[in-house]
């Protein structure tokens, strides 16, 4: 399985029976895919939809049904349509119980970088700022690194979506929480050693219990030198 | 409400006007107005609207044809046109939250004077705006925002205005509706009075000024 899937798959085992869940574009796109069976879950597109289903069939689109990219979709049974002060009231208004994120940057405690690199990529916020500031869990899917770089940083070197800590981040290689504020392994992916995971972090990691201990001390895991998000290449 | 030729629509507009123009990716933006926007090359315009779509779509035609001065968006990922006049220092692009700026618009359609909203906060978003703490949460406050013309794209109108929409082209029209000095409508269909039943209306008929006349 890619990467991508990897991810998706393991936030899809997040989803609860009745759950409205917001998916961003990209990775997070994905989860759709694998729902568990057996539970029904509300998935909303912040441009005005719950019940977003499948890309049409050749022939049948209808330009006035589009997913938050403008591509477009079709409705489920059961769907519904509103305007963007609803939209935005289920997502700030403590409707919305998961989001799912792609992210440039995650910290150590939580914060994260997702919607502009200044000076190359200003794409603008979109909804990212209201869905962190305002859904009840905020997952983050993203690969764990980026051109070799760690994504999972003690600092944010990029903008920041919001002052509140995301709840979960799931990589290729492992997921990580933030329990008391502090970037905590919770799991690593089927056949990712937590060695493997430390030295693509640059975040201070701690450990859920559960987790075997790293034998690496932390120093010797050479995670420690990397050159800054944001320059040439 | 009164019926109106498209050209004669567009030419009420000045040049240098503030306009909110509904859409998302240009889903439900008024497309003919955009179009005849650009044929009778309105310029210095101001544009309030979810985001600028793509070269070719939507407000991306306005884009294109250098006829804006400012845009206050929340997006403008898939128009590199816009992205490379924001960086020449030829347009100015002021990004708001999505959720605050359907508030902001709703604010000033409503009588309100602004929103108090926690997105944004601690963010570069907050920068120069006041915080207002209720009940210990911050709040930023955001002001109101109003235009001299709103450019409404409706599924269907009725002879006297009534408007209703078509799922996701909905988005930001109705909001809009109500918040600009003169609000015109492009409607993909008019019917006669009575085939939107009442409560199926989503923008009441006295809101709009005028409906373009079919051609």
């Amino acid at each position: 399985m890619d990467a991508q899937s990897l991810i998706a798959r393991r936030i899809a085992q997040e989803l609860r029976d009745g759950m409205l869940v917001n998916l961003g574009i990209g990775i997070p796109t994905l989860v759709a895919n694998f729902v568990p069976e057996g539970i029904h879950v509300f998935f909303q597109s912040e441009n005005g939809l719950i019940g977003t289903g499948p890309v049409p069939e050749p022939g049948m689109v209808l330009p006035w049904l589009t997913d938050a990219g403008g591509k477009p979709v079709t409705a489920l049974p059961g769907a519904c349509a509103f305007d963007s002060a609803m939209s935005f009231g289920l997502i700030r208004g403590g409707h919305l119980d998961i989001t799912v994120l792609g992210g440039l940057q995650v910290d150590q405690r939580g914060l994260l970088a997702n919607w502009m690199v200044p000076g190359k990529m200003v794409p603008g916020m979109g909804g990212a700022m209201d869905l962190v500031a305002g859904a009840k869990r905020v997952i983050v899917a993203m690969q764990h690194t980026a051109k070799g770089r760690p994504k999972i940083v003690r600092e944010c070197a990029l903008p920041l979506t919001s002052n509140r800590p995301v709840d979960l981040v799931v990589t290729e290689l492992a997921v990580i929480g933030f329990p008391d504020g502090q970037a905590t392994l919770l799991e690593t992916q089927e056949g990712v050693a937590v060695e493997d995971v430390i030295a693509t972090t640059e975040a201070e990691l701690a450990f859920a219990p559960e987790l075997t201990k790293p034998t690496l001390p932390r120093a010797a895991s050479g995670a420690a030198s990397f050159p800054p998000v944001g320059d040439a290449k | 409400m009164r019926t109106i030729k498209l050209e004669d629509a567009v030419a009420m507009i000045p040049i240098g006007a503030t306009l909110m123009v509904g859409g998302f990716m240009g889903v439900g933006t008024p497309e003919p107005l955009v179009d005849e926007l650009v044929r009778q090359q309105k310029g210095d315009l101001t544009v309030i609207a979810n985001d600028t779509a793509a070269p070719g779509i939507g407000i991306g035609k306005l884009i294109t044809a250098r006829l804006l001065r400012r845009v206050i968006v929340s997006h403008i990922g898939l128009n590199p046109d816009t992205q490379q006049q924001m960086l020449a220092g030829e347009l100015q692009v002021d990004l708001v939250p999505q959720g605050t700026l359907a508030e902001r618009i709703r604010a000033g359609g409503f009588g309100l004077g602004g929103i108090l909203t926690a997105t944004g906060i601690g963010t570069i978003a907050e920068e120069g705006k006041q915080k207002i703490a209720v009940d210990g949460r911050d709040y930023l406050l955001e002001p109101a925002l109003r235009a001299h013309f709103a450019l409404v794209h409706a599924f269907i109108a009725d002879y006297l205005g009534n408007l209703q929409y078509a799922l996701t082209a909905r988005n930001f029209n109705p909001l809009m509706a109500m918040a600009a000095d003169t609000v015109i409508v492009q409607a993909e269909n008019i019917v006669p009075v009575g085939v939107v039943a009442p409560d199926h209306v989503v923008t009441p008929a006295p809101v709009v000024d005028y409906l373009i006349a079919k051609g």
